[in-house]
């Protein structure tokens, strides 16, 4: 029993990671459709950004706390630079994207290089997330685990609520649900755009900010992560956040104990065997928003 | 839209419809056996003359990616499914080539060298024997491959999995096989691959006369797959593979199923990837994880999408310029190339998503000439552009 709790807290604390990470990518892949492979990037600066804080604050406490905005803001920013540059021309062409976006995340692997050197770079953890709290029955719980937990559930909640209540959320709905009308009633589609690209990229930041806890940062860390969060938000389905976040949790703990019960490599495969039947159920995810058009 | 993206989706099939009539399909089959002929005597005679047997066996191994870029080209360029997982495809015919030719230099009744050294195992894994048979092995290298992405591929297209959906799926099938190939050290080799094969079917495979055996198969085999795409495309199925790409529904409407129409050019892309890996392991002497994970797959498409997706020479181009450019500029000044890599890659989709071939169709429209080679597909493709202008 013990053991069981263990593995489920597990793949809710994968879960967690890849709910931060995939949460940005809810919005400019599940909402926008473009698949925008230098999101691993981004999360990239908000790591970076952490790193380079930590070299001024040195107050490993504060560095972090102050890095969560900075690190949204930075990772936002060259969202918004990407999708004025090269996105906003690639709307009807969302494959194109995928290639696109790929280029300027070597570019931006190599100018990481370039900057911080190829090497891995490492923060300190503040010290409050550094131990485990021993809950009864035996079962230990990693505080920065727990910690990316809470920051997991914080973005959802801010996102939703910004999603649904702010004036901005309801513009962007309605540019998702159907552009065309929107545009006639008179919301500027295009900054309306640029916006959600600055939230989803900046969530990308505040995982970045997340990883930093968990392990060494490198220019290439985007990469290795990237596929898993997008794997999330296929199956979640377009357009809602709840696929996103009941996925992400789903597949970390499958992951989870499929690794217990076999390997790490053999788990990875099974998550992929999962996913593909799953889509012979659900074709266009867990959820998604109704629309009227035949694709 | 501007007039380069007009031009490009013009440029996209320079290939005529088969049944136009008149003058028309004998100049261009005349056209075809002439280029045809001239790219074999550049491969078979010029090439070997000019070239060193180091270089040589570097063009080896560029055709190799040309053969799966060739494959890409059929998948992508004509049939609309951005195929990213290739990788996949060329690690199963080129891990199978490998294990036939690792137990062929170990001799009836042995083990390869790395099992000895990292699995300690015993005998040799089950599914290791059967590869001892060139006869199974040889077949497997095409056919492993094509019957992964059958499954695969009739999995997500009759189930209508979208575009990204499909290139997403494709891309984590093969981060999950590298993951596992990864984790399975004691029988796979693990990160290294198979590495130090030595012989070809009783061949050795240091010996420079030999290598340039090798060399010749495999130019021989990409002019084949080249002559195989040709044909397909002027047949009816190519017609209808280009239709899927343009409009799904309206071939559905038709009363065809364009799943198996994807079906199709996605299994004969996985099938010309798998040979590609077969040939590479010979000419290049090593197979692993590194050549085969989402990076590669991705950089197959590169040179696809560089020379120019929807043209049969485009990606065959591409992707030997691509591989070159590499090893050219790679070693010397390696920030520089991966800045120019991505750079390439940003411009070309971006501002000319027909690709570098797209340019030599503007140069001909400018001439007046080849109007009457603008394919259907291109017409369907600039009306829906026009309508979407219009709305």
């Amino acid at each position: 029993m013990t053991v069981l709790i263990g593995q489920l807290f597990t793949g809710v604390s994968i879960g967690a990671v890849l709910l931060l990470i995939a949460l940005g990518l809810a919005l400019t892949f599940g909402q926008m459709g473009v698949i925008n492979m230098a999101h691993g990037e981004f999360i990239m600066a908000g790591a970076y950004t952490t790193y380079v804080l930590q070299q001024v604050i040195t107050a490993a406490g504060w560095s972090l706390l102050i890095a969560l905005p900075v690190a949204f803001v930075v990772a936002g920013a060259m969202g918004v630079l990407l999708e004025i540059l090269l996105i906003r021309r690639l709307y009807a062409r969302p494959l194109d994207t995928l290639l696109v976006t790929w280029g300027v995340s070597l570019i931006l692997q190599q100018l990481a290089r370039d900057v911080f050197g190829s090497p891995n770079v490492q923060t300190r953890a503040p010290d409050l997330l550094t131990g485990n709290i021993a809950l009864p029955g035996g079962i230990t719980v990693a505080n920065n685990r727990l910690f990316i937990l809470a920051l997991a559930a914080g973005a959802v909640v801010a996102l939703t609520v910004a999603l649904r209540v702010t004036p901005l959320g309801r513009r962007i709905r309605a540019v998702v649900q159907n552009r065309d009308l929107a545009a006639v009633s008179g919301i500027p589609t295009a900054r309306v755009d640029r916006m959600t690209f600055f939230i989803g990229s900046g969530l990308a930041g505040i995982a970045g900010v997340a990883l930093t806890l968990l392990g060494p940062i490198g220019p290439t860390m985007g990469t290795n992560l990237i596929i898993d969060a997008f794997l999330v938000v296929v199956v979640g389905g377009i357009g809602q956040l709840k696929g996103t976040v009941i996925v992400a949790f789903a597949l970390g703990v499958l992951q989870a104990s499929g690794e217990y019960l076999t390997t790490l490599s053999v788990a990875k495969v099974m998550v992929f065997i999962a996913i593909v039947a799953f889509l012979q159920w659900r074709p266009q995810g867990m959820f998604t928003l109704r629309t009227r058009s035949l694709a | 839209m501007t007039t380069v993206a007009r031009d490009a989706v013009a440029a996209v099939d320079p290939a005529p419809p088969p049944d136009k009539p008149a003058a028309g399909p004998s100049r261009h089959r005349f056209r075809a056996v002439a280029g045809f002929a001239f790219g074999a005597a550049l491969l078979f005679a010029v090439a070997p003359l000019l070239l060193s047997d180091f270089r040589l066996s570097l063009l080896a191994k560029y055709l190799c990616v040309a053969m799966v870029a060739v494959g890409i080209g059929l998948a992508w360029g004509r049939g609309g499914m951005l195929a990213l997982g290739q990788g996949v495809f060329f690690g199963l015919g080129g891990y199978a080539m490998a294990m036939h030719l690792k137990l062929a230099d170990a001799g009836p009744g042995n083990m390869p060298d790395f099992m000895m050294l990292y699995g300690q195992l015993d005998e040799l894994p089950l599914w290791w024997r059967p590869f001892a048979s060139p006869w199974f092995a040889l077949p497997a290298t095409v056919l492993l491959p094509m019957a992964v992405a059958f499954v695969l591929g009739s999995l997500v297209f009759r189930r209508r999995v979208r575009g990204a959906y499909f290139a997403i799926l494709s891309q984590a099938l093969a981060a999950a096989m590298v993951i596992l190939l990864i984790g399975q050290q004691g029988t796979t080799g693990g990160t290294n691959g198979l590495t130090d094969i030595q012989g070809f079917f009783g061949y050795n495979l240091d010996d420079p006369v030999n290598q340039r055996m090798v060399y010749f198969i495999i130019a021989g085999t990409l002019l084949a797959l080249l002559a195989l795409v040709r044909h397909l495309m002027q047949s009816r199925y190519g017609e209808l593979l280009v239709a899927v790409r343009d409009s799904e529904e309206r071939v559905r409407f038709l009363g065809y199923d364009p799943a198996n129409v994807k079906l199709v050019a996605y299994v004969v892309a996985a099938g010309m990837a798998g040979l590609a890996g077969a040939l590479f392991v010979p000419a290049v002497g090593i197979i692993s994880p590194a050549l085969i994970g989402i990076v590669p797959s991705i950089e197959f498409v590169i040179g696809v999408a560089i020379g120019g997706r929807a043209t049969l020479l485009g990606p065959v181009l591409g992707a030997v310029a691509v591989a070159w450019a590499r090893t050219a500029l790679s070693e010397r000044f390696p920030g520089t190339w991966t800045y120019l890599q991505g750079l390439l890659f940003v411009v070309v989709v971006a501002f000319l998503p027909g690709g570098l071939a797209s340019l030599v169709g503007l140069a001909r429209r400018r001439d007046g000439e080849s109007r009457d080679g603008e394919p259907r597909a291109g017409v369907l493709a600039r009306l829906r552009r026009g309508r979407k202008e219009a709305a």
